[in-house]
């Protein structure tokens, strides 16, 4: 083949996807992109279309309207040939219990048609990469739930993927298998790797992407890096109010240093350009406990998509 | 669902559900892994698979036989224990095989959700199903060998046409396990396959000439009996037992392949459904 300079086409594509179950319209007219290098992160609530947008991506779920193109293929056409390059971790695991965990790679391995030598001759980097050396021989069953989801990690990088599909990959996690976890995910992407990661962990998103789609009811309703959407939708400071007598301050003079307040709950959130005034002033309540911080994903999560739970959470 | 969407124009090409399989050699490695499973309890499952018939074999055939002596099969006397022995290999098969594709691949399809995990890498929906019916009918057919040898050892038949009869009952593993599969695609739990072992596999058995010949049975068993494959695969396995050629061998053969080839497109287009896709 000729040597082709590298074309500023996306790795990945997706136009206009639309998905529909029954009534539902579960994804509505969905665009995105990921660049070479790039982890794209979606968050949304739960049902919002992440888990049905991964699996269109993956060609197991056939959208009703919209293209895909990945690795300059066509998806579902194509979708062997595309899955050949990815590696996926999904919401459940799906390690087989029969296997230990080299096994587990050995086995998996081969249905990318590797050859046995080869897969054998990648299984102690992977382990390593895992964490998992010292559990080569253990079975799932008897790993601890970061242990297992580290091993779908290392069993979706089996084929030195170019892009990692990644569906909520620290769901139930410990805050140490989260952390180590993060760890793994950056080192990736530090050597080249493009990730797209659905989450629902603000913090997760904000380590880990350069850039975040927001998804509600199937809809893309926010779409940059972290900085710009907190800048773009927030103000950038954020004061939590509560204990006795917080909610009349919603409707106080107090009002007035804020852009924005809303109530939840026992607590009154102020959304401010001023917060120097704003302290100043609650100073005047000293029964009432507050907490002053930059805003973040969390509050821009909530403010795109509503503080209600949703009925199907 | 009324109104055409903007979308339509560029919406990907609806498949039927119905198409052509879309078979390849990528099922080879699902097959061994269902192969490397197996081996680490094959000794158990194997004292597990042949225990059963021949427990039918031994407590039917001599002590059944005692009493039968000999039955006419085409007009020429056979002991019964090799008549049982050519019918209840074949109803090993047929039960071997249809266990594996429905209680072992609902566990693998829905339970552990392995299919789920192998769909992420470049193997289609078509080839995990069908490397699951032949994973299926390769375990009859270590069933079978295994009571092909005890059979050889207890010389109930020394018959060379037994060669034949090795090939034949592979068929008959596929046969049933692209049956099961239709079932298990609809499966909601374990429970339903109770339907399919006691409403269908249970008179399959007592209607297919495998304990005693079908004519003996009142004109409507008998009609019924002509559409189950049981019946095919006993017309075409006992007279090899007997050193004989089948008659019709082409006829009872071609039921069989008519079975698995309407059984395996159904039960693919089941499973897509199931799917999703």
């Amino acid at each position: 083949m000729p040597h082709i300079e590298p074309s500023p086409t996306p790795l990945f594509q997706a136009q206009h996807l639309t998905k529909r179950y029954g009534d539902t319209d579960v994804v509505q007219d969905l665009s995105f992109e990921i660049a070479p290098g790039e982890c794209l992160g979606v968050i949304g609530p739960n049902g919002a279309g992440k888990t049905t947008t991964i699996r269109m991506c993956l060609g197991l779920t056939v959208p009703d309207g919209g293209s895909i193109t990945a690795l300059g293929l066509r998806m579902p056409l194509d979708a062997l040939a595309i899955k050949a390059q990815l590696g996926v971790v999904t919401q459940l695991d799906t390690l087989d219990p029969d296997f230990n965990c080299a096994e587990n790679l050995l086995v998996y391995g081969r249905y990318f048609g590797l050859k046995e030598a080869e897969i054998k001759k990648r299984i102690p980097a992977l382990l390593e990469f895992a964490s998992l050396t010292s559990k080569a021989k253990a079975k799932p069953g008897e790993l601890s739930g970061g242990m297992k989801r580290r091993l779908s990690l290392a069993r979706a990088l089996v084929n030195d993927p170019k892009l990692l599909l990644l569906d909520e990959p620290t769901t139930g996690l410990d805050p140490q298998a989260r952390h180590l976890m993060w760890e793994r995910l950056q080192l990736l992407l530090q050597q080249g790797k493009s990730i797209l990661l659905t989450t629902h962990f603000m913090d997760e998103a904000e380590r880990l992407c350069s850039r975040l789609l927001v998804l509600d009811h199937g809809k893309k309703i926010a779409e940059g890096t972290p900085r710009d959407l907190i800048a773009q939708y927030l103000e950038p400071d954020v004061v939590e109010v509560y204990g006795v007598g917080a909610l009349a301050l919603a409707e106080s003079p107090l009002r007035a240093h804020a852009s924005r307040v809303e109530v939840s709950g026992e607590t009154v959130f102020f959304y401010t350009r001023d917060s120097g005034a704003l302290m100043q002033a609650l100073h005047a309540y000293p029964q009432l406990r507050t907490l002053h911080r930059p805003a973040n994903l969390e509050d821009l999560f909530l403010k795109l998509t509503g503080r209600q739970i949703r009925e199907d959470a | 669902m009324n109104t055409p969407t903007l979308s339509i124009t560029h919406a990907p090409q609806a498949l039927s559900r119905w198409r052509a399989p879309r078979l390849s050699l990528r099922f080879w490695p699902v097959f061994l892994r269902n192969l490397l499973v197996w081996r680490k309890l094959a000794i158990p499952s194997l004292l597990g698979n042949i225990a059963e018939p021949l427990m039918w074999l031994v407590a039917f055939g001599y002590g059944m036989g005692a009493l039968v002596g000999q039955i006419t099969v085409d007009g020429q006397p056979v002991p019964y224990i090799l008549f049982l022995a050519s019918g209840s290999i074949c109803m090993s098969a047929m039960n071997a095989a249809s266990f594996e594709a429905l209680y072992s691949a609902f566990s693998r399809m829905h339970v552990q959700k392995t299919w789920d995990g192998i769909m992420n890498a470049p193997v289609g929906l078509d080839d995990i199903v069908l490397a699951e019916m032949l994973w299926a009918a390769f375990k009859a057919l270590f069933t079978v060998t295994a009571i092909l040898g005890v059979m050889l050892v207890l010389d109930i038949s020394h018959s060379p046409k037994l060669l034949v009869a090795w090939p034949i009952l592979l068929g008959v593993g596929i046969t049933f396990s692209s049956m099961a599969l239709v079932f298990n695609a609809l499966a909601k739990g374990y429970d339903f396959f109770t339907y399919y072992f006691t409403l269908f596999l249970t008179p399959t058995m007592f209607l297919s000439g495998v304990f005693f010949p079908l004519a003996q049975l009142p004109p409507l068993a008998q009609w019924l009996a002509a559409w189950l494959p049981l019946s095919h695969a006993v017309a075409l396995v006992r007279p090899l037992f007997m050193d004989q050629w089948p008659s019709d061998g082409l006829y009872h053969g071609a039921v069989l392949v008519a079975y698995a080839v309407v059984s395996f497109w159904l039960a693919l287009g089941l499973t897509r459904k199931r799917f999703g896709q």
